[in-house]
C-alpha cells in the first residue's frame, strides 16, 4: 500500500518525526564508549607572537591526558589546512597562500586563532587543565578593517605578504568600460559597506573522534555539510590517513549556511589527538566559541560607478572592492569575492561592459568564507542599490529604468560580459508579478497613513538574478576550483521493490529526505513512503561533494535523476526477457513495465523480485540485482533570480525601522516540493533582512576584539521583527538540468538586503538621504535624522 | 548530592554534582538529548523545558533546583493519554512545514505549548512576542507562527471534546 508522491506534491516531510519527538541525532548527542573530553585554547590576542608554551602545570592537573601544540603538529610531520580555491591576478600571478597551521605555530592572527587542545576525562578537567597552560605571547598591533589593512603602515600579518593584499583580482574589459564612461550623459557613484556577518546556525559545531588500533581506521562524526571533502581534505591533505582508513560521518546537523562547509582544523586535530589518545575525544563548542572560530561572511568595502546614456540605458558598470578574508585563507575563502561576485555584476540588465577589481586581504580576524549567498548578496547589493541612485539623481522612476534595462525573455540564453551565460529567466514577468502581489498601486495610501501616525514609510525593489547549482567542474577549474563539483547517486532497488537512495548531498534542514523521495517515487512509480534517502556517511555514501551553493537538488537531484533513468533502463531488459518481448516494445509508466500496444504487464516489484531471484533471467547478458549509480557534473550554473519588494516604516523618534511588508516572486525552475521551497525563501529571506537591519560582526581596531561576541552583541532576527512575508514562484525552466530545477536555497538571502535598504532610503530620500549602511539599526537611523538637519516631523 | 523528581511522569532519582546545570543532567547523565544547547547566554531557547508547568530555560537552571519539582522534556510530550499519536502541537509543526533542521524545534514546542495552555485565544502577535526568546535561524519564523497558532486551536479544540 502507499502512494505514488510526485514532483510538485507538497507531501509532509520525513524527516519531521524524529525532531519533532527529541530523537534527532545530532553530534553532540553521541556517545562512545571510553569518550574524554577535548577543549581548544584560543588565542585572546588579535596579533602576537607566540614565544612559548609551558605544558607543565596543565599535564599534572587531575584528569589531564595530553596537551597538544603547534610543535606536536610539527614534530609530526602534519599538513597546514587546505584551501580549495587558487585564484590569480590579471597577469596570471597566483594569490599569496600561506600555510593554516590546525594550530598555531610561532604566530596568532585573530581572536579565537587555535593554540592547544586539552584532552582530559571530563569537559570540566579539560577546562581546568587548559586554564593552567602558561602561553607566553608578544601581543602586537592588530589590523580588523580593509581600509587599515591595505595601508602603508600597517600592521603585516605574514612576511611575505606586502601590503596584507592576498591577490588583486580584475574581470572584465576594462578599456571598454573606460571608454563607455567616456561617453556617458550620467555617471552614479556609490560607496558603501557590505557588513561582516556570522552564520550561527542554531547548532553550535561539534566533532568526536575515534581510532580502532585493530584495523587501523579512523572515524569522524562531525558538523559537516560536506563529509567526503572532510575525508578527502584532512584525510589527504592534512593528516595523512589514506581514504579508505578514515570514516566521516555527519548526521542530522543543525543548520549550515555555509558556516559547516569549510573543513576546520578542529576536526584535524581532534582525529589525530584520538590516535595519540587511544581513546574516543569529543569537543563540542559553546556559542561564544563559534564567534570568534566559525568562518565569517561578507566584509566588502566597494566603490561603485555606473555609467548611463541620456535615457538611462546602462552604459557601463565600474566596481572596485576590499573583501576581507580574515587571518588565513579558508577552504573556499578567495573563491567567494572574487568568482561568486564579479561574475554576477550583470543582473538581469544588458549592461554590455562591466569591469570589477577585488583586492582580498589579510586582516587579524576570524576567516572570512561562504555565508548563504557567499558573494552573490554582495553583488545584488552593489548594483541594486546604484540603480535606485541613478534612478534618483536622473529623475527616473525605480522601476522604469530596471524595465528599460531588463534582458528580455527572448533574449535567453544570453552571454554577459562577464563569464556567465544566463540559460533562461523572465525578470520582467517577476517584476510584473511582484508589482501586482505587493499591491504597489497602494502604497501612496499606506504611506500616507504611516505619516498620519508620524512614521516614514518606504518601498524598495531587488530585481536580480544569481548564479547556483555550483557547480561545473571544468569551468570552475579554469577558474581557480583545486577539486570537482560534480555529485554522485546511488539508487539501490530492493528485492521487495522498496528503495534506498544513497546520495553525496547532505540534508541539514532542507528537506532533501522528502524532496528526493519524491523525485524517485515520480519517476520509479514507487510509493514515497518506500523510499528512503541515506547521506552524510562515509562509508553507506560512494562519493559526494556535499551541501553549499543551492546545489544540492539542482546537481545531486540530477545524478539521482540520472541513477533512475539508470534502473528503468536494466527494468526494460529484465520485462522484455520475462515478456517474451524486444526491449524496444518495453514502456514504464507508473510503476509498470508493459509490452506496447498488450496488455502484458510485470509490476516494478516483480522486475526487481526478479532481478534478485534470477531463475527466469537473462544472466548471460545482464547482471544479477537491481541498483544504479550515476555522477552528474552540470554543464553550466543554474541562474534563478526574481522581484524582491520590501516596505517599511521609520520612526522618526527613535531611528527604528520595522519591516511591514515583504513580497518575493522568484524564478526557481521546476518545483518539486512547494511547501519546502516556501520555507526555504521564508529563511533565506530574513537572513537578508537581518543583514540589512540587525546583524553586524564588530572588530575593535588595534586589540582585534571581537566586540560583537554573543547572541546578547550580535542581533539575529527575532519573530517580533517580522511580518508575514509574501512569497510566489515565477518559473521559467532550467534549460540544461535534468528536470529543469535551479535551486532555491540562497535566492531569498541573495535578493532581500537590496531591497529593504532600498525602501529604508526610499523612506528617508525627502531628507536628503542618498544611502545607508548596513546593518540599518535604530542607532544609524537616528544620526542620519539628526544629521539631515531638515524637519523631523512627518507630513 | 542526591535529587527526586518527576520526570515525564516517572519518579526519578540521581545524584547530581551540585553545579550541574539542567539541560547537562538531561543530556549527559539522563540521555534525553531532545533538549539541545544553542548558546552560553540564555538567549536561543533550544533547551526550554517545562518546570512544574511552566517554561523554564534548562541551561540556566541548577539540577539541585530540580528536587521534588516535576520536570517534563520533549520525550515526554505526546498527545492525550491512550493514544500514540504526537502531541497537537507536533502535528501542527509538521502540517505547516514549522521546522527545518530540528535543532531549536524542541525550545519551540515547549515554549509554544505553555503559550497555548495559558492563553487560549492566541493573536499573531502574541505568537511572534512569546517567541521572543526562541531563536530559529532557518524558517524565518513564518511557518513557525502559522504552527503554534494552529496547534494552539488544535489543543483547544481537544480539550472541549
Amino acid at each position: 500500500m502507499g502512494n505514488v508522491i510526485g514532483i510538485g506534491a507538497a507531501p509532509k516531510r520525513k524527516e519531521d518525526q524524529r525532531f519533532l519527538t527529541g530523537r534527532g541525532n545530532y553530534v553532540s548527542d553521541i556517545k562512545r564508549p571510553g569518550m574524554t573530553a577535548g577543549v581548544f585554547v584560543r588565542s585572546p590576542h588579535g596579533h602576537a607572537v607566540l614565544r612559548g608554551i609551558d605544558k607543565s602545570a596543565a599535564l599534572a592537573s587531575p584528569g589531564v591526558i595530553a596537551v597538544l601544540t603547534g610543535d606536536d603538529v610539527a614534530d609530526d610531520g602534519l599538513g597546514s589546512l587546505p584551501c580549495g580555491w587558487g585564484i590569480s591576478d590579471a597577469k596570471g600571478v597566483p594569490m599569496k597562500e600561506p600555510p593554516f597551521p590546525m594550530l598555531a605555530q610561532d604566530k596568532v592572527r585573530f581572536v579565537g586563532d587555535m593554540v592547544a587542545f586539552v584532552v582530559a576525562e571530563t569537559p570540566e578537567q579539560a577546562n581546568a587543565g587548559a586554564e593552567l597552560l602558561k602561553i607566553d605571547y608578544e601581543v602586537l598591533p592588530s589590523v580588523v578593517g580593509v581600509l587599515e589593512a591595505v595601508r602603508p603602515d600597517a600592521p603585516q600579518l605574514f612576511d611575505d605578504v606586502p601590503n596584507n593584499i592576498c591577490c588583486d583580482w580584475e574581470l572584465g574589459d576594462k578599456a571598454a568600460v573606460e571608454s563607455a564612461f567616456k561617453k556617458a550623459a550620467h555617471v552614479a557613484k556609490l560607496s558603501l559597506v557590505n557588513n561582516r556577518l556570522i552564520g550561527n546556525p542554531m547548532e553550535p559545531r561539534a566533532a568526536i573522534a575515534e581510532y580502532e588500533p585493530g584495523t587501523d581506521r579512523f572515524t569522524l562524526w562531525t558538523t559537516s555539510q560536506f563529509p567526503h571533502v572532510v575525508r578527502f581534505l584532512m584525510g589527504a591533505l592534512v593528516l595523512n590517513i589514506p581514504q579508505h582508513k578514515l570514516r566521516v560521518v555527519a548526521p542530522d546537523v543543525g543548520g549550515g549556511f555555509g558556516v559547516k562547509q569549510f573543513h576546520y582544523g578542529e576536526e584535524a586535530v581532534i582525529t589525530w589527538a584520538a590516535k595519540r589518545v587511544r581513546r574516543p575525544v569529543k569537543w563540542v563548542a559553546s556559542r561564544s566559541e563559534g564567534y570568534v572560530s566559525d568562518r565569517h561572511g561578507r566584509d566588502h568595502v566597494t566603490e561603485a560607478e555606473l555609467a548611463l546614456d541620456e535615457t538611462g540605458k546602462f552604459l557601463a558598470f565600474r566596481v572596485n572592492t576590499l573583501a576581507n578574508m580574515g587571518g588565513y585563507l579558508s577552504t573556499f575563502g578567495p573563491n567567494i569575492p572574487t568568482n561568486l561576485y564579479g561574475p554576477l555584476l550583470g543582473g538581469v540588465y544588458t549592461t554590455p561592459a562591466i569591469y570589477c577589481n577585488v583586492k582580498v586581504v589579510f586582516t587579524n580576524t576570524v576567516p572570512v568564507d561562504a555565508y548563504r549567498g557567499a558573494g552573490r548578496p554582495e553583488a545584488t547589493f552593489v548594483l541594486e542599490r546604484i540603480v535606485d541612485v541613478a534612478a534618483s539623481e536622473m529623475g527616473i522612476d525605480r522601476v522604469e529604468i530596471r524595465r528599460r534595462n531588463m534582458i528580455p525573455k527572448e533574449a535567453y540564453p544570453y552571454q554577459t560580459p562577464v563569464l556567465v551565460q544566463y540559460d533562461s529567466g523572465d525578470p520582467v514577468g517577476c517584476l510584473d508579478g511582484a508589482l501586482v502581489a505587493a499591491d504597489v498601486k497602494n502604497f501612496g495610501v499606506r504611506k500616507a497613513a504611516s505619516a498620519s501616525k508620524g512614521k516614514f514609510r518606504g518601498l524598495g525593489y531587488s530585481t536580480y538574478v544569481e548564479a547556483c547549482g555550483l557547480a561545473p567542474s571544468r569551468f570552475a577549474g579554469r577558474l581557480g576550483a583545486r577539486g570537482g563539483l560534480y555529485e554522485s547517486a546511488t539508487v539501490r532497488v530492493h528485492p521487495t521493490g522498496q528503495v534506498t537512495v544513497m546520495i553525496g548531498t547532505h540534508n541539514h534542514g532542507q528537506g532533501h529526505e522528502t524532496t528526493f523521495a519524491q523525485i524517485v517515487s515520480d519517476k520509479l512509480g514507487v510509493a514515497f513512503e518506500n523510499v528512503d534517502i541515506v547521506f552524510g556517511d562515509t562509508d553507506r555514501v560512494q562519493f559526494g561533494m556535499g551541501t553549499y551553493g543551492s546545489r544540492s537538488l539542482v546537481v545531486g537531484g540530477a545524478a539521482l535523476s540520472k541513477a533512475t533513468d539508470k534502473v528503468i533502463v536494466k527494468g526494460k531488459k529484465i520485462a522484455a526477457h520475462l515478456l517474451e518481448a524486444s526491449e524496444a516494445d518495453i514502456q514504464f509508466e507508473a510503476g509498470k513495465f508493459s509490452v506496447a500496444g498488450t496488455d502484458r504487464i510485470k509490476t516494478f516489484e516483480e522486475i526487481a523480485g526478479a532481478a534478485y531471484v534470477p531463475h527466469n533471467y537473462p544472466l548471460e547478458v545482464l547482471e544479477p540485482g537491481l541498483e544504479e549509480q550515476a555522477y552528474y557534473d552540470p554543464v553550466n550554473f543554474t541562474y534563478p533570480g526574481g522581484c524582491h519588494i520590501a516596505e517599511v516604516e521609520v520612526d522618526p523618534e527613535t531611528g527604528t525601522v520595522t519591516l511591514v511588508n515583504y513580497t518575493a516572486v522568484d524564478d526557481v525552475g521546476t518545483v518539486i516540493n512547494p511547501m519546502i521551497v516556501e520555507g526555504q525563501l521564508h529563511g533565506g529571506i530574513v537572513q537578508g533582512v537581518g543583514q540589512a537591519l540587525f546583524e553586524n560582526a564588530v572588530y575593535d581596531e588595534g586589540s582585534g576584539q571581537l566586540l560583537s561576541g554573543s547572541l546578547m552583541d550580535y542581533c539575529m532576527p527575532r519573530a517580533d521583527h517580522l511580518p508575514m512575508m509574501k512569497v510566489a514562484t515565477h518559473s521559467t525552466l532550467c534549460t540544461h538540468t535534468p528536470m529543469g530545477v535551479k535551486g532555491c536555497g540562497e535566492v531569498g538571502t541573495i535578493g532581500s538586503p537590496a531591497a529593504v535598504i532600498n525602501a529604508v532610503v526610499d523612506a528617508l530620500s525627502h531628507l536628503g538621504v542618498t544611502h545607508v549602511d548596513m546593518p540599518a539599526t535604530p542607532n544609524r537611523i537616528w544620526r542620519l535624522l539628526q544629521n539631515a538637519s531638515l524637519p523631523v516631523a512627518a507630513e | 548530592m542526591q535529587i527526586s523528581f518527576t520526570l515525564n511522569g516517572r519518579p526519578t532519582t540521581v545524584d547530581v554534582e551540585p553545579a550541574t546545570l539542567v539541560a547537562e543532567l538531561l543530556r549527559e547523565q539522563l540521555n534525553l538529548t531532545g533538549t539541545h544547547i544553542g548558546c552560553d547566554t540564555s538567549q536561543c531557547g533550544a533547551c526550554v523545558v517545562h518546570l512544574n508547568g511552566l517554561p523554564v530555560k534548562s541551561c540556566t537552571l541548577l539540577a539541585p533546583g530540580l528536587d521534588g519539582a516535576s520536570l517534563l522534556t520533549i520525550e515526554g510530550l505526546q498527545g492525550a493519554p491512550g493514544s500514540n499519536r504526537m502531541h497537537p502541537m507536533q502535528e501542527a509543526f509538521r502540517e505547516h512545514h514549522g521546522l527545518q533542521c530540528g535543532f531549536c524545534t524542541p525550545g519551540m514546542l515547549m515554549t509554544a505549548v505553555a503559550l497555548a495552555t495559558e492563553k487560549p485565544d492566541l493573536t499573531e502577535a502574541d505568537v511572534r512576542h512569546a517567541l521572543e526568546g526562541n531563536i530559529c535561524r532557518c524558517t524565518g519564523y513564518q511557518n513557525i507562527v502559522v504552527s503554534v497558532m494552529a496547534g494552539a486551536a488544535a489543543m483547544n479544540a481537544a480539550k472541549g471534546e
